[in-house]
């Protein structure tokens, strides 16, 4: 094995230097070496090294070793997370050749989260110890005899099903409370009017600066927790740990597809431009086409990708290999791209008719159980499968859901609204998740929804589920 | 500058281990609280024990607020044109998935339903009941099944029992022995080639031959029947019949994992008692009053002629709603009584859903009469009572012994 890793060694020497020269920045980067059952560990906790315990995380870890035990899906090449210096896994199981292409990919990644907007506020220099410290805290309440695991247990529970109901552009900042009530009382204030010694005053009636949130609020489990008051310290904490592990993902949810398909670009840049033995080289086209074939009827972001960031670069470029060590428009283009998107962003920009067609991109609609193609990349249809992808990808594809009143009814109620676009919620889902939110809360939860094309009110309280139509 | 590489961990934690136990033991927990749903709604009772049965995991899924699947997505294409109206998959809730997860959110199909085959699932189910072993009367053991088991090696045998390792062991040793084979003849010793090369062999000889020997053991094989006696007058509609057959399932499957063989009758009866096949039985249909006795009288014939006690373990089960003339019910508790002693357990289950009407002449009450150690009444009323009255049964088995 020693020998493998100094054979890897050398081969990231040059893979680095190579990232380098085409201009990637990364940060340090630190490779460990695992077998299977270690890697399907990392992937079932989201490659933590440490990670605070819970059941879904063993589930994870028994569907993935299922999969990869019978064949039907083998294990992802490449595990990296963003971290400072980024930590990646290498499977000792896979090919050396294998290997060798997944440190090329790991560069790509590395670079991408390390200049990318969405992960600006991700502190990368702390993941590992942060995960660590959620972890010593929720073991710690698992330990504490007054608490114990089924409690810690049925709050994680809980709040896993709520957690990605957070905000999702971290670079928009969160205003205090003071600030939104100056906000709102600002905007209360008549017009700025030069002639208001001639001009009768008008009627000034100050904003209701009680309401509790004064602005909706995407955070649902902070609010919960600061707005709770007989949630208990733990209670509150694994709250906080919870969402801080969510608002820490949602990045990578915003980025799947130019962040698998940069990290894929420059894998193949990179060991193109390696002068690879024969054998190698073969062997590294066929696993280069195996990550990147088309899933029929699904996306392989890796391949949609890979294919934007390709045209992006020819647009400017004319097609052709990217070439290292030399500034030029293309890789200007590329490199700002990858710093200001994100995947819905990306795809409204960069998707174009024609690549549409060569993606042979198709729209899919549920018609009597079957999925049937509603639109294909012609001349007439090409926007509306790209307006529907766009809804389909990074956080596009998780409701908004924004509390509006936290004392609906003056009932304190819970009043949640969804921010109905045309898509109607998942109602066994949204029921469970009610269900959650009501233990948090304490008390009844109402989300305002659209139903069968109707406005609907969805009730979670100590009886039960139940819904009313409006109107 | 190059990056670490830190090598393979000698050792290592297996981290996941108590998420995965935990994981187990809530999937095995949700099974559990659905058997009744799950006996109670499948046609499991006459299926084989390999048969794989599909079991709703309700409280192990992981919810998230989400879009609902009438939400349309977009695929790419696999190199062949796709036109409008083409079918590219089905859609979730449907019985089988022929799709990825839409794109962007690839969260992956969540499985709600696992699959346990029905010994399994049995399995699960007995095994928290803490029983202990039934009462196994001496005599009602045969000696039945002889079986032939293995035993050692001998130099006869027949053809089909040659044990071609032992034998080329044999001819090896013998080799050596000649000095034709050892550690300073191996480099010398030529290999035969396909030219026939070869240098001196040694043939096999009769000395060599070894076959595997076996014996016949003598296997003690233990009888049981499972009586199924049913009310199947007009009275009994679908929805007792079903619930009576769930009973019965388990009291087949309870009887069937502690004998080694296990015979079933299904008596039906309304004013008179037949013996019919398990089809009919619950599919009959009949109009008229009810005789129990008439189902009684005829278990204890069948086991007059064909189950003596001395040899069978005997386990009768009668469902009933509990409508019987009145006239007949005296003789009833006296043939029940007979039943009981000659069955090791013998039950019976009024079977009255909510709802419906109240009959006057409930069996149930009549039946308090019967003090027998080895008798018990269960009364149910809906499909999630059957696992707590079968408790209650064999419970009562279990306070007696």
């Amino acid at each position: 094995m020693t020998e493998t890793i100094d054979n890897l060694r050398a081969w990231d020497e040059r893979i680095s230097e190579a990232a380098k020269a085409y201009g990637l920045d990364c940060f340090p980067q630190e490779f460990e070496v695992c077998d299977h059952n270690e890697m399907i560990g990392y992937m079932a906790y989201s490659g933590m090294p440490s990670h605070y315990p819970h059941w879904s995380y063993g589930k994870a870890f028994e569907r993935t070793k299922t999969m990869y035990d019978y064949g039907v899906s083998g294990l992802p090449y490449e595990m990296v997370i963003n971290s400072n210096p980024a930590l990646a896994y290498l499977m000792a199981d896979n090919s050396f050749c294998l290997n060798v292409l997944t440190i090329a990919h790991v560069y790509g990644h590395n670079d991408f989260f390390k200049n990318n907007f969405t992960f600006e506020s991700t502190r990368a220099e702390y993941t590992v110890a942060r995960f660590k410290t959620h972890a010593d805290r929720v073991r710690s309440y698992i330990e504490d005899p007054s608490i114990g695991a089924l409690k810690v247990e049925a709050l994680l529970d809980a709040a896993h099903a709520l957690s990605l109901q957070c905000r999702r552009n971290l670079s928009i900042k969160k205003l205090s409370r003071e600030e939104q009530k100056t906000l709102r009382f600002e905007a209360s204030l008549p017009p700025k009017d030069p002639y208001r010694k001639i001009h009768r005053q008008p009627d000034h009636t100050p904003p209701d600066l009680r309401k509790v949130p004064l602005e909706p609020d995407e955070d649902l489990l902070l609010f919960i927790r600061d707005h709770n008051p007989y949630l208990e310290d733990w209670q509150q904490d694994l709250l906080t740990i919870v969402h801080d592990e969510a608002q820490y993902f949602i990045p990578q949810i915003e980025t799947k597809i130019m962040n698998e398909g940069w990290a894929s670009y420059w894998h193949y840049q990179i060991m193109k431009n390696l002068d690879l033995p024969e054998d190698l080289r073969l062997e590294f086209i066929v696993h280069h086409n195996q990550v990147l074939r088309p899933h029929p009827g699904g996306l392989n972001p890796y391949h949609v990708g890979f294919r934007i960031w390709q045209s992006i670069y020819e647009t400017e470029e004319g097609p052709g290999p990217c070439e290292p060590a030399k500034p030029t428009a293309g890789k200007e283009a590329l490199f700002r791209v990858r710093e200001v998107d994100r995947d819905q962003s990306f795809v409204r920009r960069f998707l174009t008719k024609a690549l549409a067609r060569d993606l042979g991109l198709f729209e899919f609609t549920p018609r009597r159980g079957e999925y049937v193609v509603s639109e294909v990349a012609d001349e007439d249809g090409w926007e509306t499968i790209k307006d529907t992808l766009i809804q389909n990808v990074g956080t596009a594809a998780i409701p908004v859901l924004k509390i509006e009143d936290a004392d609906h009814r003056g009932e304190r109620a819970l009043l949640i609204r969804h921010a109905f676009e045309g898509r109607e919620l998942n109602l066994e889902h949204a029921e469970k998740c009610l269900m959650y939110a009501q233990r948090l809360w304490g008390r009844e939860v109402v989300l305002e929804t659209v139903l069968a094309g109707k406005a609907t009110q969805l009730m979670y309280n100590d009886d039960g589920f139940s819904t009313k139509r409006q109107g | 500058m190059g990056a670490v590489f830190r090598p393979k961990r000698e050792e290592s934690a297996d981290r996941s281990a108590g998420d995965r136990q935990r994981h187990r033991e809530k999937v095995r927990s949700s099974i559990l609280d659905n058997i009744a749903d799950i006996i109670a709604e499948e046609s499991i009772i006459g299926r084989s024990g390999d048969d794989i049965i599909k079991v709703p995991i309700r409280g192990i899924k992981e919810y998230r607020f989400t879009y609902g699947d009438n939400a349309p997505g977009v695929g790419e294409g696999a190199g062949e044109e796709v036109k409008k109206g083409d079918v590219v998959g089905k859609a979730p809730g449907q019985k089988g998935k022929g799709r990825a997860g839409q794109a962007g959110q690839e969260a992956g199909v969540d499985y709600y339903e696992t699959d346990v085959t029905l010994s399994e699932l049995i399995d699960m189910m007995f095994e928290d009941l803490d029983l202990p072993d039934l009462e196994r009367k001496d005599l009602r053991a045969i000696e039945s099944l002889r079986r032939t088991k293995r035993k050692g090696y001998r130099k006869v045998g027949i053809r089909v029992r040659l044990d071609k390792k032992r034998t080329v062991l044999a001819k090896m040793k013998r080799e050596r022995s000649k000095g034709m084979r050892g550690p300073g003849v191996r480099h010398t010793h030529p290999v035969p080639t396909a030219a026939g090369a070869a240098g001196p062999r040694l043939p096999f000889s009769q000395h060599d031959l070894r076959y595997k020997h076996r014996t016949m053991t003598v296997h003690e094989e233990s009888n049981a029947v499972v009586l199924c006696i049913m009310d199947t007058s007009g009275s009994m509609d679908t929805v007792k019949k079903y619930l009576a057959r769930s009973f019965f399932f388990l009291l087949y499957q309870f009887v069937r994992r502690r004998y080694e063989s296990v015979e079933v009758v299904f008596i039906a009866h309304d004013i008179e008692a037949t013996e019919v096949d398990e089809n009919r039985f619950f599919a009959k249909g009949e109009a008229g009053g009810t005789f129990v006795s008439s189902g009684y009288s005829k278990a204890l014939e069948i086991i007059a002629d064909r189950y003596h006690p001395e040899l069978w373990n005997i386990y009768a089960f009668h469902c009933s709603d509990g409508d019987n003339f009145g006239s007949d019910t005296p003789t009833a508790i006296k043939a029940a009584r007979e039943l009981c002693s000659l069955a090791n357990l013998f039950g019976y289950g009024e079977i009255k859903p909510r709802g419906a009407g109240f009959y006057g002449s409930s069996l149930i009450d009549a039946f308090k009469k019967i003090d027998a150690p080895n008798f018990q009444t269960v009364l149910i009323e809906r499909k999630e009572d059957i696992w707590p009255s079968f408790k209650a049964f064999l419970g009562h088995e279990r306070n007696r012994s």
